[in-house]
């Protein structure tokens, strides 16, 4: 009766364990073959053959296709460059240039990574249709209300994401650092 | 007191082979993978155009609104696919996914350099099978290995500008994939590549 109770008890855990860790790694993402710059994360590796195992059952749990490596990479950014996770009510500006790209597209998610309503219709910006300044550079304000210049609508939900994804670019695999990919930086400026 | 320690250590080591088992084994039993979400409504060895990303189409997660997008489902079980995609103005793009959602391959309009992205999808096999001297007389054509005989090719085409998002689709309609009609001619004596 002892040895039964005990088995129990140990399968118990283990699947409690197991299945819980499999749960938050591909929930929450590991720390392999992550690519980061600022407040963005890429995994230049998913779009080749020698994608890890976690990032593999991240893609097939949630139904995604991963960005070819011959077609582009995909930065993801769900915090600001202090830290603060990035919030629908408040105003963010993402600001500064791109790395080499032919084309770039920054695009609003919510959590689970479907666009948010709006009736602008605006879920994002190509790398065309943005306004620039002499230089060259850019400012996008990300706020629920009405903004001048290039304003993306959030819809006010609490907590979104931002996909910037560099379509015919150098950028892959073997980049490392802010000097090779120089990132848009990413501010909250004002909460209501 | 002993006894419930060696329950938890033997129990968390247990969970560890569990976890690990269980993230190599999603690829597989998972049924909400793109390839399953796209099948009802994609045709086999055809294109099949995507409706546009907006908040109501949640088909697949992450999808960017800029694009106009088609699939190929393909099963190369009777025999080679040939892939023929006109490119837009601005940007084309033709990547390559195994049943299990492993992007193996992907190619833009520029790397392909031609007005038109023409490939040859076969199985390693079946390319192995392939005469050798078709393979002299057509040495501009681009033959991409399947590493499954079943799969998923994801055509895309950007629209720069919202106004532009027809011609982006436009351009996808003209693409077609399908068996070849005439399997290639067998050399007299097929003997392998390598």
């Amino acid at each position: 009766m002892r040895l039964l109770f005990i088995t129990l008890m140990t399968l118990l855990i283990a699947t409690g364990v197991g299945v819980g860790a499999t749960w938050i790694t591909t929930t929450r993402g590991t720390e392999f073959g992550t690519l980061t710059i600022g407040a963005w994360t890429a995994r230049p590796k998913t779009g080749t053959s020698d994608v890890d195992p976690y990032s593999r059952a991240t893609i097939t749990r949630n139904g995604e296709l991963p960005i070819g490596t011959g077609d582009g990479v995909a930065f993801s950014a769900t915090s600001d460059d202090k830290k603060k996770p990035l919030d629908g009510r408040c105003d963010v500006v993402v600001s500064g240039v791109t790395p080499p790209a032919r084309f770039w597209t920054l695009t609003l998610y919510d959590k689970k990574g479907h666009l948010v309503p709006n009736t602008l219709q605006r879920y994002g910006f190509t790398s065309q249709e943005i306004v620039r300044g002499a230089d060259g550079s850019f400012e996008i304000h990300i706020a629920s209300r009405s903004r001048s210049g290039n304003w993306l609508p959030t819809g006010g939900i609490e907590r979104y994401a931002l996909m910037l994804r560099l379509y015919d670019t150098p950028v892959g695999v073997a980049t490392r650092t802010q000097r090779d990919a120089p990132m848009p930086a990413i501010a909250t400026v004002g909460c209501p | 007191m002993i006894r419930l320690a060696f329950v938890v250590v033997v129990g968390v080591l247990l969970g560890c082979v569990v976890h690990l088992v269980s993230v190599l084994a999603l690829p597989r039993i998972a049924t909400q993978d793109a390839y399953s979400r796209l099948t009802p409504m994609t045709e086999l060895n055809a294109v099949t155009q995507l409706p546009l990303a907006d908040p109501g189409n949640t088909l697949m997660p992450f999808m960017d609104p800029a694009f106009a997008t088609a699939i190929c489902r393909y099963d190369l079980s009777d025999g080679p696919l040939k892939l023929k995609v006109p490119v837009s103005q601005a940007y084309t793009s033709v990547s390559f996914y195994t049943r299990n959602e492993l992007a193996y391959y992907a190619i833009n309009d520029r790397s392909a350099g031609k007005k038109v992205i023409e490939l040859d999808l076969m199985t390693e096999a079946q390319h192995n099978e392939l005469p050798e001297d078709e393979e002299v007389t057509s040495a501009d054509r681009l033959i991409i290995d399947s590493p499954t005989a079943t799969g998923l090719i994801v055509l895309k085409a950007l629209a720069p500008e919202p106004g532009l998002m027809p011609q982006a689709q436009a351009s996808l309609k003209a693409a077609s994939c399908g068996v070849q009609s005439e399997p290639p001619a067998k050399a007299e004596k097929p003997r392998g590549k390598r």
